[in-house]
């Protein structure tokens, strides 16, 4: 699957509008839909994320909920089981972590605990990530802890079409959606007309976001646009580097990537997250598993550091960059000499 | 004002307008619980009843009655269980033995509509409730998580994370007001449950949304080993509804009528848009935690003697015996209905449940992921291997 190129006419639209439009729509088609959490009403959230909604559908559609992650969750499984589909959002992604065990113990396996009488048709938006400067507390990369949750998807967006779309598709799930928003792409543009009809896709697939012939990066969510910049930087060493957007995590299109792989030869996940644990070992795991007689090099991967995420004056040397990229694809084997010097 | 403020040349009054007044946002009184709990057996005269139940009316003889039979087969369903267990039919076994009349009284107190919301020391309820005791048992036997169905019989799946199960609760009935359904949810805890933060955070939700709840604390004196004077220091727990603004009412937890009375009374009002209620019933777990404690390592046998005697079926036996209602046809009648239960238990709980390992992959998610399919291809294989009997 290939990206389908933005309307030059749309008005340039922020990320953070498309999630906005997104829930709206969401409200207006289906009066199941209800969202919830801390501060999303009168102010609209503290990233303006549901600007608006509380007096287009009201309080009881709209709805500021007490300051507790867990009774939120909690309140919104038992709202599910009543066959509504509760939208909530997490104020940031480490603020989420005193719903744990709403999410791990209930949500994600209420279903399967009912043998499918209990759905949960419910979307957890939890901003994530760095890159804005936050202080402690502000700027975790926390999917892995849902990814090792079995029962949960966990979906993240990196384009403003997909912030639309992913988000439509994750409100229309009938499974728990953990909905990972790059909170320092909430300010990025693209072309996008909020009026003229958006294709919803369907989750667990990914897509190709440029073609390329030398090796494949593999990214999800804000980890993306630094892929397409190590791409076009690349082309000046000779590098046509492919750059695939995961863009859901679970369930995960592994077959976009082995095909990727395959055709390339070398592959490279970049993350904000942790390395150890995180989801490229995943990947690199099942790359190796299904690539291996395709592979000219070790899969690498280019991740956070194993540490907690660092205060925002020192965050630049933790997070994933171009360069960084660059360095792991020119660490690829590219002599085809696994004895080489430049081999580590 | 400030002196930092005190630039330009108008100069306002000195005294400006105080912000308003602060003001109790409710009245703490009507909220806080009486102090002794509401009793209906076994005390002359009636105890004045909670605010909020208005007059209690004495149970008449047909409802005393019909009590003393639910009592009399929830006690056999727990001994039933608890030798089920010590068979190997079930993996475990919480006994609400001792807390019989809290199991009854909260199935008997909802209506068609109204949802329950049990712990896993609940199962008797769900059993007084109408749902099949062998579904029931599914948790504890191991062949599932949950083994009724939830949405036909209005019994969530019975909880083992403490407390957990009560903001489902309190969101599911959220839910029903905004539907406009007039129904409401009965949602069960134990004393240790009340520690945790899940309980708070009900509370605190179904009183700012006033949502159709009612949470029915059964303190039985113990979490697990630990006795509720390490667990709180708060006068009861019936007190905690004070904080978050809804009222709390005590019950004498071994006495039947008067916990059937409280509690349908606060479902009632839920029902009717009255709000949540906590109820906090006094009883005691006779038994221990589970088949696999040791109740002696903690507690005294006095003191366990003295609950016995304060046992909720020799309350109403009491009390029909001063009605002289308790004749040898009645108690062969509940004897013999007892029997048939536990009876109908053992029979089935000796068949083999089928079990399928597909199941493992059908209801992860609406649609099983490629990775799930490919893992149940392999246990197939695994298992079609193992059933041909060859060397794998």
């Amino acid at each position: 699957m290939t990206a389908t190129l933005p309307q030059q006419t749309a008005p340039p639209t922020p990320l953070g509008r498309a999630l906005n439009r997104a829930l709206r729509d969401a409200l207006a088609e289906d009066p199941a839909v209800h969202v919830l959490g801390e501060d999303v009403g009168t102010l609209g959230g503290v990233f303006r994320i549901t600007d608006g909604l509380a007096a287009e559908f009201g309080d009881e559609r709209c709805t500021d909920t007490p300051l507790a992650e867990a009774g939120i969750l909690g309140a919104a499984i038992g709202m599910a089981m009543y066959g509504l589909r509760p939208v909530i959002e997490m104020q940031f992604d480490a603020f989420a972590y005193p719903s744990f065990e709403q999410l791990a113990s209930h949500a994600a396996k209420m279903r399967n605990r009912t043998r499918g009488a209990l759905p949960m048709p419910l979307t957890v938006r939890i901003p994530y990530g760095g890159g804005i400067g936050g202080v402690e507390h502000h700027s975790d990369s926390s999917e892995a802890y849902y990814t090792a949750t079995p029962g949960l998807h966990v979906v993240t967006p990196s384009t403003v079409a997909d912030a639309y779309g992913l988000l439509r598709a994750a409100i229309a799930s009938d499974d728990p959606v953990v909905f990972l928003e790059p909170k320092r792409l909430y300010w990025s543009k693209e072309p996008w007309d909020a009026e003229s009809p958006h294709p919803v896709p369907e989750l667990g697939r990914a897509v190709v976001r440029r073609p390329g012939t030398s090796a494949t990066l593999i990214g999800y969510g804000p980890s993306v646009p630094v892929c397409l910049q190590a791409a076009e930087a690349a082309r000046e060493e000779g590098w046509d580097l492919e750059v695939v957007d995961l863009r859901s995590l679970v369930p995960l299109d592994e077959e976009t990537v082995v095909a990727s792989v395959r055709r390339t030869g070398r592959a490279v996940v970049v993350h904000e997250a942790q390395g150890f644990g995180g989801p490229g070992g995943e990947l690199a795991a099942r790359l190796s598993e299904r690539c291996f007689h395709h592979l000219e090099a070790p899969v690498l991967r280019v991740t956070g550091f194993d540490i907690p995420y660092p205060p925002p004056m020192l965050e630049q040397h933790h997070l994933p960059g171009v360069d960084r990229v660059l360095d792991a694809v020119a660490r690829l084997q590219w002599e085809s000499e696994w004895t080489s010097k430049e081999a580590r | 004002m400030t002196v930092l403020d005190r630039s330009g040349a108008q100069q306002s009054s000195p005294h400006p307008a105080p912000p308003p007044a602060w003001r109790p946002a409710g009245d703490a009184a009507s909220l806080l619980p009486q102090d002794t709990p509401y009793r209906v057996l076994g005390s002359e005269p009636l105890p004045v009843p909670p605010a909020l139940l208005g007059d209690g009316p004495r149970p008449d003889d047909a409802e005393l009655l019909a009590l003393h039979g639910h009592l009399a087969k929830g006690r056999r369903y727990n001994e039933q269980a608890t030798a089920l267990t010590k068979q190997g039919s079930l993996a475990v076994y919480p006994s609400s033995t001792g807390q019989e009349a809290c199991q009854i009284a909260a199935a008997l107190a909802l209506a068609e509509d109204d949802w329950l919301f049990p712990s896993y020391r609940d199962s008797l309820a769900a059993v007084a409730r109408g749902v099949d005791p062998v579904e029931v048992l599914s948790l504890l036997r191991g062949d599932w998580h949950s083994g009724y169905d939830s949405r036909a019989t209005r019994v969530a799946p019975l909880s083992t994370p403490l407390a957990t199960q009560l903001p489902h609760a309190v969101g599911l009935a959220h839910a029903a007001r905004l539907a406009g359904d007039e129904l409401a949810v009965l949602a069960l805890v134990g004393d240790g449950g009340t520690s945790e933060g899940d309980f708070h955070e009900a509370l605190n939700f179904a009183a700012v949304w006033q949502a159709p709840v009612v949470f029915l604390v059964q303190n039985n004196g113990f979490a697990i080993s630990v006795p509720l004077a390490k667990q709180t220091a708060a006068p009861s727990l019936a007190h905690k509804g004070v904080g978050y603004g809804l009222p709390g009412v005590l019950v004498d937890g071994n006495d039947a009528a008067a916990v059937r009375q409280v509690l349908s009374t606060a479902l009632g009002r839920a029902r009717s848009g009255g709000g949540p209620v906590l109820v906090e019933a006094l009883t005691y777990r006779l038994e221990a935690h589970t088949n696999a404690d040791d109740a002696t390592r903690y507690r005294a046998d006095d003191e366990v003697a003295a609950w016995r005697a304060h046992d909720p079926i020799a309350l109403v036996e009491r009390e029909l015996t001063a009605r002289g209602l308790l004749t040898e046809a009645h108690a062969a009648q509940v004897g013999a209905a007892a029997e048939e239960l536990a009876s109908d238990l053992r029979g089935r709980m000796r068949t083999e449940p089928s079990l399928d390992p597909a199941d493992l992959f059908a209801h992860v998610y609406a649609r099983p992921t490629q990775q799930l399919r490919q893992q149940q291809a392999q246990l197939q294989e695994e298992l079609a291997a193992a059933a041909e009997g060859g060397p794998r």
